[in-house]
């Protein structure tokens, strides 16, 4: 039997999508029974989500009230207390999971698989190592645990559960650490889908050229429903906001329709988008590396491509 | 005397195009150009900005590696930094044990900060930096992209999924850099001269207590899938026809 514990990441309302990720992951782990563990200041609506998810056995809930931010130093020391019983304890490979899931393995004294894509046996898993160049497979010792983060890109989401999973709060003896504080969180809300699960992505480059020509993005993006994204040039040109990155140090994405305007193909951004399933380029310059990569290709001038894209959709 | 520990890792540069060995046994890096890691070159220029503004006195860049990494050290000694280590070691280093040898030169050296990269780009792992705060016991403020020190906390902003993130940390912190905390400077030649005088001083793993060893086992290397070549469109209207037939439109 292999136990494996996914750490819920959320915003203390809802559960985010990325661990129905996670889930399919850990399903696909042989014999596997899945947990799911949130802390929280008030789990309760977290908790039903993660126990609605298709092949979820239980959800545990630790209640703390330093947990209605997520700080990996709070959650750690709790969280490795609970990997006890675990084989594998698994987070998504988000900026939440990144910050946690290394703390925990350190304290767990044990290896972590960052970025899990594949997994070929409970000890054996695949992931991309110099930027996507390269995909590495790695073992496992014997009797260790396995920590991971899941690359969510690799995973369809789990569905809904008929009959949801038990959920049963629990209480460990480990102490968040207080020396880490949250202070704030700033990020553009809108009512756009979030960039790393919308079907459908629009994302520009420094061919923009200003914060204001992003504008004609938008625009297109809310007539089809899409989120936007930019790359790491347009980003630190000023732009565009920093979460909007993607890329092999932003977010790694896997959208059915990615369009990219303006976009060269630089191959860190191409690290971030190689899981979508059609890629479309639209670059005054044909020689752009991202015509290697697109499904669809059009040599054209983005300031004329996507008022006429806008239009002719409508 | 007040420091800034700085993890310096010496990586495939990042302009070369990785290839695997045709035996699947790794990726080649024979005669291929190596740097520093740039996460922690800019990991270097927040410890020098620090040391700049009166926040600390010493700025040490450590690498673990093979006696190579001697150079990339040199490079950092000639940015700026202070003194060096190179824990010398031809071993393959997993994250853990790069952050059990940072946590040992932690408690010799005492730095009110270390500073790394938030990943290097060869393995691209993302791990060393939280691994080295939870075996020192001490708070991460991971991906940061703006640093300020006040007094005994550090009050730091972190790009995260969801925008930016502020929190505070009590000191000592180990913080891991984002790609817009800063731009490194550019090395001048007499600095290059002057950092040959500067210390670097050389040990092994066992004289910080640490015995490498292998946790996650490489199988093998594989290149990743090639994406099948796509169509060239003339126009707009062309585009939304071929979007249309994939019924994406």
């Amino acid at each position: 039997m292999n136990r494996i514990l996914i750490v819920a990441e959320h915003d203390g309302s809802r559960l985010n999508p990325a661990i129905a990720k996670c889930v399919t992951c850990a399903r696909g782990i042989p014999d596997a029974e899945i947990t799911v563990a949130v802390f929280a200041a008030d789990p309760s609506a977290v908790a039903a989500d993660a126990a609605a998810v298709a092949g979820v056995d239980r959800v545990v809930t630790v209640t703390h009230p330093i947990h209605a931010n997520a700080l990996a130093a709070a959650i750690a020391p709790q969280l490795t207390e609970l990997a006890a019983a675990y084989t594998h304890v698994f987070g998504p490979s988000t900026t939440f999971g990144k910050d946690l899931m290394p703390r925990v393995a350190a304290l767990l004294e044990a290896p972590q698989v960052s970025d899990l894509m594949a997994v070929e046996s409970a000890t054996r898993f695949r992931r991309p190592i110099y930027a996507s160049n390269a995909i590495t497979t790695v073992e496992t010792v014997a009797g260790s645990k396995v920590v991971a983060t899941i690359r969510i890109a690799s995973f369809e989401a789990a569905g809904v559960s008929v009959a949801p999973a038990p959920i049963e709060a629990t209480t460990v003896a480990a102490l968040p650490a207080t020396h880490t504080r949250f202070i704030s969180v700033s990020s553009a809300r809108s009512d756009r889908p979030d960039l790393q699960t919308a079907a459908k992505v629009v994302s520009g480059g420094r061919a923009l050229a200003s914060a204001d020509n992003f504008g004609i993005l938008f625009k297109l993006a809310d007539k089809m429903g899409a989120a936007v994204g930019a790359s790491r040039a347009a980003v630190d040109a000023g732009y565009a906001a920093n979460d909007m990155q993607v890329g092999q140090t932003g977010k790694i994405i896997a959208p059915e329709l990615y369009l990219a305007f303006g976009i060269s193909g630089a191959i860190q951004h191409l690290t971030g988008i190689k899981d979508a399933k059609t890629i479309v380029a639209i670059n005054k310059d044909p020689e752009a590396p991202i015509f290697e990569v697109a499904d669809i290709g059009l040599v054209g001038d983005l300031f004329q491509v996507v008022p006429e894209l806008e239009r002719l959709l409508g | 005397m007040k420091r800034i520990l700085v993890a310096i890792k010496r990586v495939v540069d990042y302009n070369v195009r990785i290839r695997v060995k045709p035996d699947g046994s790794g990726v080649i890096t024979d005669g291929v150009k190596m740097s520093i890691n740039p996460f922690d070159e800019i990991a270097l220029e927040e410890a020098l900005r620090l040391k700049e503004k009166g926040i600390v006195e010493e700025v040490l860049a450590v690498s673990i590696g093979p006696a190579d990494c001697q150079q990339q050290l040199r490079t950092a000694l000639a940015m700026g930094a202070d003194r060096a280590i190179l824990v010398q070691t031809d071993a393959v280093i997993e994250p853990l044990d790069a952050a059990r040898i940072f946590r040992a030169l932690c408690e010799r050296e005492s730095p009110l900060l270390a500073i790394l990269g938030k990943q290097a780009i060869d393995d691209d792992c993302s791990q060393t930096g939280q691994m080295l705060a939870a075996l020192w016991g001490r708070p991460q403020a991971t991906f940061a992209s703006k640093v300020e020190i006040n007094g005994e906390v550090a009050r730091v902003t972190r790009e995260v999924d969801a925008g930016l993130e502020t929190i505070e940390v009590d000191l000592p912190a180990v913080i891991t850099t984002d790609l817009r905390l800063n731009e490194p400077r550019y090395v001048k030649l007499p600095d290059i001269m002057k950092a040959k005088k500067k210390p670097l001083d050389t040990l092994e793993p066992g004289a910080l207590g640490v015995t490498p060893v292998e946790r996650l086992k490489p199988v093998k290397f594989e290149p990743p899938p090639v994406r099948s070549k796509g169509v060239m469109v003339k126009d707009t209207q062309e585009l939304i026809d071929a979007l249309r037939r994939k019924g994406l439109a």
